[in-house]
Parts: structure tokens; C-alpha cells; sequence
């Protein structure tokens, strides 16, 4: 596989983890029983307010349940429709190979991150170091470039909304102390 | 003939120099929206909405409307040139397409896809302009039942013609429902679904939901997929797109069918991606050279790109003149409507003229602009794609956390995204469709009202649906579409020996 960009870092842990991961039955399967626990949740939470007629009419859980129990049937099919498939196992389709979704946790965990950060510090300031970090570690970039390319993205998103649009974005100490 | 003189009226509103202004910039946005991974027409849509508060409505929806035509063009070039369609609906164009611009024609592939986008758009809104008020009028003596029985119908096309299991469709549609369930009701004002939280009291945002579900979910993907570009060069000359053009005319016969297919699929909510896949698969059958295509042939991009853009458009129809969108963007731009403080439905042609035909005169300008702006600046929009993934990635993350905070100045939202984002990244593998998910998120409140309006009318009998020959054919119409899919399973037998091969 020819490796053509500086995104080189994100390929060749890609092909270490070979062809294992979670099976996509197994995901199908997990998937149809959550959603049949929400179609659930709906219909026992419209029970509690009521989900029959009141006296101005239908109550607010009627529409609710109904939904709610079409929603659990209709996964009660697509978990059958898993079940009964017999590709299992090692010789069953992939849902994603462990090392597609180490990729994606690489990307999952810095945003969660991000966006726990984001009531203490500010958006901007995150903002900030999302950037330089994907460009330090997924780019190569040398740390000066990143770091300053992060600066420059919240700078201009901060002249943007707060200036321009005079939208009001999360803050932190940073931009308290600059007198914002 | 009444709407050309209204037309004219909505064109002395949308050649105001502002809103031709606002109509550029959202042509260019919407490009670079559709040209880059993971910020789609609907999602870009969705971040942007808040920021058009201050705007008069009939500005904000031509900026609005705008992008999702950009965007609509903008898919076309990165299919063509890097063989990544950057949205769904231009993964057919690739077939060709790509070949195409391997051979050294990726000029005349541009050409061709951006003026079957036009003439696909084109038709749709002189469709629009002459339907829209008919079906609009019609539409004026609809009482809740027939509201509902038309959303019954849009939401059982979706089942019926889904392209995969009709069974997730059907459970994405009602995840959707519950989810706009989620808060106060707005009749009682009694709280479900809440389980005590403060932040669902406020319900569940659909363009937060949109945001995380095509956006947040696309960036996952990309990444899963280990993301490279790796593009043919681009640049368009007048001589080649006069070239182009002087060929072009030779496939009016294509561009009639690509256009019909277009404009029924985004009339009824199946959607530019499954008109682009048909218009295509047609194509290809009524070729006397059916082996040719794939290998680079301009049909096999002027039928999809042309059924894409006359679906994209006419997914506005229902959208104007009945308040249910046929597409996931149409339903973002139908939540922008609300927000404005409009009512959607068919008074909207008579209590909103300057709205309504500014608007569509906006289509016919919008189109033109793009056109232009898409052959001139082809290069640099390519060279977007030649900026190193790991910046695109962190920066759309960030204008999404931004998109989905300024909705509601709320902190909670962003985390609802991010929860979105995985959502929407575990359903799209598994082939669940996230299209219906949206509506029903979108007309939630709007199906549960008339649903119970027509139940006050009736004391509870479900009846009052059949109850007349007009609420009883689009209920009819609808259950027919929802056992769609059995009924042809019926009827396959007969014909599958044949087509086994």
C-alpha cells in the first residue's frame, strides 16, 4: 500500500490488527435489544402519565406507547433476523476490525475529552488544543506549527462568533482574564 | 397565469443585492460543505441555522437553501476527482466518473456532472413553481385527519421503499418518534421521557441530533476507513465545457428520465440517493452497450447527477406546500421555518407570498450562480482535499461542538452530540437508515397533534382516518406503500425464475 500523506501514521496500525474484531452479528444483536429497552422505557414511562383517554381527550402517554411498543416489536424482528442468522463466529462478516475501531477510539476519546473540558476552559481554548493535537498526532506537524495553528483556529472562530455574529460561546478563566 | 406574475414578484425580492450576496456565499459554502468528509447539506445546514436569527426569514432560507445546492454540486467533485463521494448521493457518479478522470477527461467529467446538476435542479423548480400552489390550494381543505394520513403516507414510503431491512427503518422511525416525545408536551404540558433530568425538560433538538448523526458519525467512518486522498488534477477550460456542451444535447432523452426519476423520488421522501442509484441502474439497462459503463462513460454521470439535483430540489415541494420534507436537509430547513416564527403547511402560499416566491425565485438564480461559480473555481476547491486530514478532522469537530452549543446556548447539547455521533456511527454500519430518524424527529410534535386533533374530532375512533373519501385514499395510498415490499414479494415468484441469472 503506497502511503502518500502526512495522514501515514493513521494506515499501518490499520493492517497490524488483521481481520478480528466484533462480529457484526453480535453488534446487530446488541443494537435490536436496545432498542427494544427504549421502546421499552417509552411505553412504561407514558404507562406512569397515562396512555389512555382522558377527559379533554387522548392523554399525553397515548401517542408515546403506541410508538414505543412498535419500536420494540420492530426490534423483537430485527433481533430475531440476527439470531437466526448462522454466520457466526470467526466465519461470520465483521462489524469492524479491533484495529478500524482502535482508530476511531483514537479520534473518540480526544473529542470526549474535548467536550468534557469544555465547561471548565472555555470552547476556545479546547478548541485550541484539539486542533494542535490532531496535527501533532495524527498530521506529524513539529509542535511550534501545531501549536500556533491551534491558536490561529480559535482566534478567528472568536472573532467570528463573539465579534462578528455576537453569539456568546462557552468561556473560561482565559478569556475572564483577558476582560470577556 | 398567476405564479409568473408572483415569480416575478419573488424575483425583484431575491435580486435584492443582498440576498444575491447571501445566495454566493452560501453557493461557496456549500460547496466546501459538500466537498469535505463529514459536514453534509444537512448537518451544515444545522450549524449554521442559529446564526440566521437576525436575518429576515426569506434571506435566511436563500443563504440556507443555497449551501444545501452547493452542497448538492460540491459532491460531484471530490467523486470525480478523488473517487470519494463526499456526500451519499454521489457515490453513483463515481462509477463513471472516476474513470473518467483517469483517462485524462476529468474536465469534461466536471463539466457534464455540474451541468446535469443544473438541468436535473432546473427542471425540479419549474416543477415546484407550477405544483406547489396547485398542491398548496388542494391542500388549503385539509382538515388533522388528512394531515396526518399525509404523514402516515411519507413515513410508510420510507418503509416501503427502503432500500435495506424495512424492519430498521420502521425502528430508526420510531427512535426518532420517542425522541421528539422527549420533554414537554405541548398540549398538557406534562414532562415524559424527562426521568427527572433538567436538560431533556427542554426536549431533544433535532439539529443537535443531526449534527452528531452526520457529522460526528462521517468522522468516525472516515477514519475508520484510514483516510487518503489521492485525486486526479483538475483544472476546466471554456474549450472543454463548450466541447461539453456541444455533446451534451445528444443525451436529452437521458436527462428527461434522470429529471422524472429525480422528481418523483424527492417528492415522495425516498431521497437524491436512492434517485441517483435508479436513474443510473436505468441508464445503464436501456444502453445498447451495457459493459461500457463503469469504464467511464459521460451518461454514467450525467444520470445520476441529474436524478440527484431534481430529487435534492423537489424534496422542497412538500416541504412548502405541505410542511412534510422529503429529505433529511428539506427537514432541517422545515425546523429553520419554525424557528423563524413561519407556520409550514399550505397557508404558507397565502399568508407568506414574498417568503414563498422569493424562495423559489432564489432556486432558479441559486442554480445559476452555482453553476457559474462551480465550473470557474473547480481548482480550488479540489485543493481543499490536498489539506492534510488531521487539520479537516479537528477543525470540523470543533465547528460542530460550536453548531450544536449555539442552538440553545446549553453545554448538555454538545455532550447529546457527541452520544449522537456514536449513534449514528453504530446504525450507519449496520444499515439501519438515518433519513427516517430525522423526519420523524423533525414532525414528532406536528404528527402527534394532528394524530390527537383527529382523535378529539372522532371521541377516539381511529375511523375518523377512513371517514371520508380524501383522508381514506392517502391512509389507503399509505398502507399500500408500507406493505409494499410484501405485496411485490407476492407477485415476485412469477417473475424471478427469468431474472435468476
Amino acid at each position: 500500500m503506497s502511503i502518500t500523506t502526512q495522514d501515514s501514521v493513521l494506515i499501518p496500525s490499520a493492517e497490524a490488527a488483521a481481520e478480528r474484531g466484533p462480529s457484526q452479528r453480535g453488534m446487530e444483536i446488541a443494537t435490536a435489544v436496545v432498542l427494544m429497552a427504549a421502546g421499552g422505557i417509552g411505553m412504561m414511562d407514558s404507562l406512569r402519565i397515562g396512555a389512555g383517554w382522558g377527559a379533554d381527550g387522548p392523554q399525553s402517554g397515548y401517542f408515546p406507547f403506541w410508538l414505543g411498543a412498535i419500536l420494540a416489536l420492530a426490534s423483537l424482528g430485527n433481533l430475531v433476523v440476527a439470531l437466526r442468522d448462522h454466520r457466526r463466529g470467526a466465519r461470520g462478516p465483521r462489524f469492524a476490525t479491533w484495529g478500524q475501531l482502535a482508530l476511531v477510539a483514537q479520534v473518540f476519546v480526544p473529542t470526549a475529552i474535548y467536550v468534557a473540558v469544555i465547561p471548565l476552559v472555555g470552547i476556545y481554548v479546547s478548541s485550541a488544543v484539539l486542533v494542535g493535537f490532531f496535527m501533532r498526532r495524527f498530521g506529524e506537524f513539529r509542535m511550534v506549527t501545531s501549536m500556533l495553528s491551534g491558536a490561529a483556529a480559535a482566534l478567528v472562530s472568536f472573532v467570528i462568533f463573539e465579534i462578528w455574529f455576537l453569539v456568546a460561546l462557552p468561556k473560561g478563566p482565559l478569556e475572564t482574564a483577558l476582560g470577556y | 397565469m398567476e405564479e409568473i406574475q408572483l415569480l416575478g414578484h419573488g424575483f425583484a425580492v431575491a435580486l435584492q443585492w443582498e440576498n444575491l450576496l447571501l445566495m454566493v456565499a452560501g453557493i461557496v459554502l456549500g460547496v466546501l460543505i459538500g466537498v469535505l468528509p463529514g459536514l453534509g447539506g444537512a448537518n451544515g445546514i444545522a450549524i449554521l441555522l442559529p446564526l440566521t436569527f437576525t436575518l429576515p426569514p426569506v434571506s435566511a432560507i436563500i443563504l440556507l437553501s443555497c449551501i444545501y445546492w452547493g452542497a448538492l454540486f460540491g459532491g460531484a467533485i471530490t467523486s470525480i476527482l478523488f473517487n470519494i463521494p463526499g456526500e451519499p448521493w454521489s457515490v453513483a457518479t463515481t462509477f463513471d466518473g472516476y474513470p473518467m478522470a483517469q483517462q485524462g477527461r476529468a474536465g469534461e467529467a466536471l463539466t457534464a456532472a455540474f451541468t446535469s446538476s443544473f438541468v436535473g435542479a432546473f427542471i425540479a423548480v419549474v416543477m415546484i413553481t407550477f405544483l406547489a400552489p396547485l398542491v398548496a390550494q388542494f391542500a388549503l381543505q385539509f382538515g388533522p385527519p388528512e394531515f396526518f394520513a399525509v404523514m402516515f403516507l411519507s413515513f410508510a414510503c420510507f418503509i416501503g421503499l427502503a432500500r435495506g431491512s424495512p424492519l430498521k427503518a420502521l425502528a430508526a422511525m420510531m427512535f426518532g418518534f420517542l425522541l421528539a416525545g422527549v420533554g414537554m408536551d405541548g398540549v398538557t404540558g406534562q414532562l415524559r421521557m424527562t426521568f427527572g433530568s433538567m436538560e431533556l425538560m427542554r426536549g431533544i433538538d433535532f439539529l443537535v441530533v443531526v449534527i452528531g448523526l452526520f457529522g460526528l458519525s462521517e468522522i468516525f467512518q472516515s477514519i475508520e476507513e484510514g483516510l487518503r486522498f489521492k485525486g486526479a488534477k483538475a483544472r476546466i477550460t471554456l474549450g472543454t465545457v463548450l466541447r461539453t456542451w456541444a455533446e451534451l444535447p445528444r443525451h436529452w432523452a437521458l436527462f428527461i428520465r434522470s429529471s422524472l426519476i429525480g422528481c418523483w423520488m424527492g417528492i415522495t421522501p425516498a431521497g437524491a440517493t436512492p434517485a441517483s442509484f435508479m436513474s443510473y441502474g436505468v441508464a445503464r439497462r436501456m444502453a445498447k452497450d451495457k459493459d461500457s459503463f463503469g469504464r467511464g462513460r459521460m451518461e454514467g454521470v450525467v444520470a445520476p447527477e441529474t436524478a440527484a439535483h431534481a430529487a435534492g430540489t423537489s424534496a422542497l415541494l412538500p416541504m412548502l406546500s405541505l410542511g412534510v420534507p422529503g429529505s433529511p436537509t428539506a427537514a432541517v430547513l422545515l425546523g429553520g421555518l419554525i424557528m423563524w416564527g413561519l407556520q409550514p403547511g399550505p397557508m404558507l402560499f397565502v399568508e407568506q407570498k414574498d417568503f414563498v416566491w422569493g424562495l423559489i425565485a432564489s432556486m432558479y438564480l441559486g442554480n445559476i450562480v452555482g453553476l457559474i461559480i462551480v465550473l470557474a473555481a473547480v481548482p480550488w476547491f479540489a485543493a481543499i482535499l490536498r489539506v492534510p486530514f488531521s487539520i479537516i478532522a479537528a477543525i470540523i469537530l470543533m465547528v460542530c461542538a460550536i453548531g450544536a452549543y449555539t442552538v440553545n446556548s446549553a453545554e448538555f447539547d454538545v455532550v447529546l452530540m457527541l452520544i449522537f455521533g456514536v449513534i449514528g456511527y453504530v446504525m450507519k454500519k449496520l444499515d439501519y437508515p438515518l433519513a427516517p430518524l430525522v423526519l420523524a424527529l423533525v414532525l414528532g410534535d406536528r404528527t402527534e397533534e394532528s394524530f390527537r386533533q383527529s382523535l378529539l374530532l372522532s371521541e377516539g375512533s381511529l375511523a375518523v382516518f377512513f371517514s371520508n373519501w380524501l383522508v381514506g385514499g392517502i391512509m389507503t395510498l399509505g398502507l399500500v406503500m408500507l406493505f409494499y415490499p410484501t405485496l411485490s414479494k407476492l407477485w415476485a415468484p412469477r417473475v424471478s425464475p427469468a431474472g435468476a441469472a
